[in-house]
């Protein structure tokens, strides 16, 4: 092939296409290798960054499983004396208390919330943009300041503790999160489907409840119940509000008990059983919470394929 | 370039007023942020017939057609000037609401845009509903009329449950004409609305364009012009002028424009010297 080539004229396509693969050949181990380097490097991060967070889960499980029973995660709790030390009971009622108060501020934040979103998603004023700088700062907000503000003006006017106060808290916390997630998914609508209704003589509000919010739906409540399983695991403001139970009272005007009360409490106490217990609190809540995140996830690539 | 048509012979005292005007374009501007995309276009669509606007990109037909229906409205900083007639209602100036001037007034999209949450009945009644109509037997009736009318009746009447987005492109298409069909609007405006299809399925709806305009009117932008020579009884020809804004070049019977225009630049532009 060379010697053809060396009986033509010189080109000097030929001459730099030549060249050109040269050195790329020349230069294909080194670069392999630092691919490989780079490739080695990442994974090594990867694995870095995973250390902790499995070391995390290990504990939870190791030390968490052997708290776990079927009367611990019905029964109600007792409390330990120096006579029966391991006497602790069970944490249904807490279970049940971080059920309800998760429910009831999610009734509260969820339409607010996913409203706003719609609003955010179809306005353009400067009203609008305000609403939405706000959103975002409130996304932000240490949760510890919500349970300030429900101490402040939820427990302190009806002088007790109560889950209402939790309610209130969570779901101040929760609206923002919802309100951004449901934007993002609103505005992912084609905006062609958007001009279809118009060009029908659809009202934007008649547009809105038929196509934006069916087209949207998998996103908004993969986003709801991500912001549920959050609110779940959220301790400050529910340390501070919930006050605390030893019995099978959902009122929530009343006290009420919480897992990441419990877990606090419980990792904190005099008596060896409730320390070890207080693992398997957190094992119940994280169960819980992955449940949940399982469940959007699930949900909304259902939702996904039967919209093809 | 295979271009001109079958030859229709236009008798020369046939008189151009004796056709009902549907709607009519008066200078027609439209400028975007103070940048001016179409400018003092006049024309009358004739009803019954089919309309088509044709021209090389960037010449303001899509822009044109959506300010028919005040589409535009939607786009900040647009401001359309002159005067479009709808019969005998000015588009911009009466008080007429946008929701029932564009229920007066359908629109099919460059891409079939079926709502995919609804299924195939749905879609097609979703203009109804939209306009306050939930009578059953209004709407099954608009259903089977519509889609005869799209020839999709045949292919779907057995499952109207189905999700609208389950059929093919082409189908889609169809759909989303007998969707804007179902409000029976006394126009149609279509904004391409073959791009996106494949041969067989273009011709399907070319060949029903030919049976709707018994039925409404229709204003269609195109890029193929042997689809406008195929469809169109009136065309109009645009050009991006010096400024970058469209302007009409000719407006005529569509065998005129493409056996004989007037101007230069049309007989370029259809035989294909540029654009």
């Amino acid at each position: 092939m060379t010697n053809l080539l060396t009986q033509l004229p010189p080109d000097p396509i030929y001459d730099r296409r030549k060249q050109i693969q040269e050195r790329a050949a020349a230069t294909i181990k080194r670069r392999t290798f630092l691919s490989r380097t780079y490739i080695a490097t990442l994974m090594g991060c990867f694995i870095l960054a995973l250390i902790p967070l499995g070391s995390v889960i290990y504990a939870l499980i190791n030390k968490g499983i052997a708290a776990i029973s079927w009367t611990f995660l019905t029964a109600l709790p007792t409390q330990p004396n120096l006579v029966q030390q391991d006497a602790i009971g069970g944490i249904g009622n807490a279970i049940l208390g971080t059920i309800v108060i998760d429910l009831l501020a999610g009734l509260v934040a969820v339409p607010i919330g996913v409203l706003l979103g719609l609003y955010l998603s179809e306005a353009t004023s400067r009203i609008a943009n305000t609403l939405r700088a706000v959103t975002e700062i409130m996304t932000g907000l240490p949760s510890i300041l919500l349970g300030v503000f429900a101490y402040e003006y939820v427990v302190l006017p009806m002088k007790q503790f109560s889950g209402l106060a939790g309610v209130v808290a969570l779901g101040v916390l929760m609206v923002p999160v919802i309100a951004k997630s449901s934007e993002i998914s609103f505005r992912g609508v084609p905006s062609t489907l958007r001009e279809a209704g118009l060009a029908l003589g659809a009202r934007d509000s008649k547009i809105a409840k038929s196509v934006t919010l069916p087209v949207a739906a998998p996103g908004v409540i993969t986003g709801v119940l991500l912001s549920l399983a959050r609110a779940m695991g959220e301790t400050a403001p529910i340390l501070l509000v919930v006050g605390a139970s030893g019995v099978w009272d959902f009122n929530p005007l009343h006290p009420m008990s919480a897992l990441p009360l419990l877990t606090y409490n419980y990792s904190g106490s005099q008596y060896p059983s409730q320390r070890v217990a207080a693992w398997g609190v957190a094992l119940a809540l994280v169960t819980m919470i992955l449940i949940l995140s399982l469940t959007a996830r699930i949900v909304s690539a259902r939702m996904r394929r039967e919209k093809r | 370039m295979e271009v001109v048509t079958t030859k229709i012979e236009v008798t020369a005292n046939m008189p151009a007023t004796k056709n009902e005007i549907a709607m009519q374009l008066k200078d027609v501007s439209v400028a975007f942020s103070g940048r001016t995309a179409v400018r003092d276009v006049t024309f009358d669509v004739e009803e019954k017939k089919v309309t088509s606007l044709i021209g090389p990109s960037g010449s303001g037909k899509t822009t044109l057609l959506r300010a028919l229906n005040r589409l535009h409205d939607l786009t900040k900083g647009a401001v359309v000037e002159g005067q479009i007639l709808l019969g005998d209602t000015d588009v911009y100036n009466d008080k007429l609401p946008t929701t029932l001037l564009r229920s007066r007034i359908g629109m099919v999209f460059q891409r079939p845009n079926p709502f995919p949450t609804m299924s195939i009945y749905d879609n097609v009644v979703s203009g109804l509903r939209f306009n306050g109509i939930k009578k059953k037997s209004l709407l099954d009736e608009a259903v089977e009329s519509s889609l005869i009318a799209a020839a999709l009746w045949d292919s779907v009447k057995g499952r109207l449950k189905n999700g609208g987005t389950t059929l093919s492109g082409g189908e889609q298409q169809r759909l989303c004409i007998a969707r804007a069909l179902a409000v029976e609007p006394e126009i149609l405006l279509m904004d391409e609305p073959t791009s996106s299809l494949d041969p067989i399925s273009t011709k399907a709806i070319e060949d029903l364009m030919g049976e709707l305009k018994n039925r409404v009117t229709i204003v269609i932008v195109t890029h193929n012009m042997q689809q406008a020579a195929r469809v169109s009884d009136n065309c109009a020809f645009l050009l991006m002028g010096d400024d970058r804004a469209g302007e009409l070049i000719e407006f005529a019977e569509t065998t005129k424009i493409f056996n004989n225009p007037s101007d230069s630049r049309t007989l370029d532009y259809i035989q294909g010297r540029f654009g």
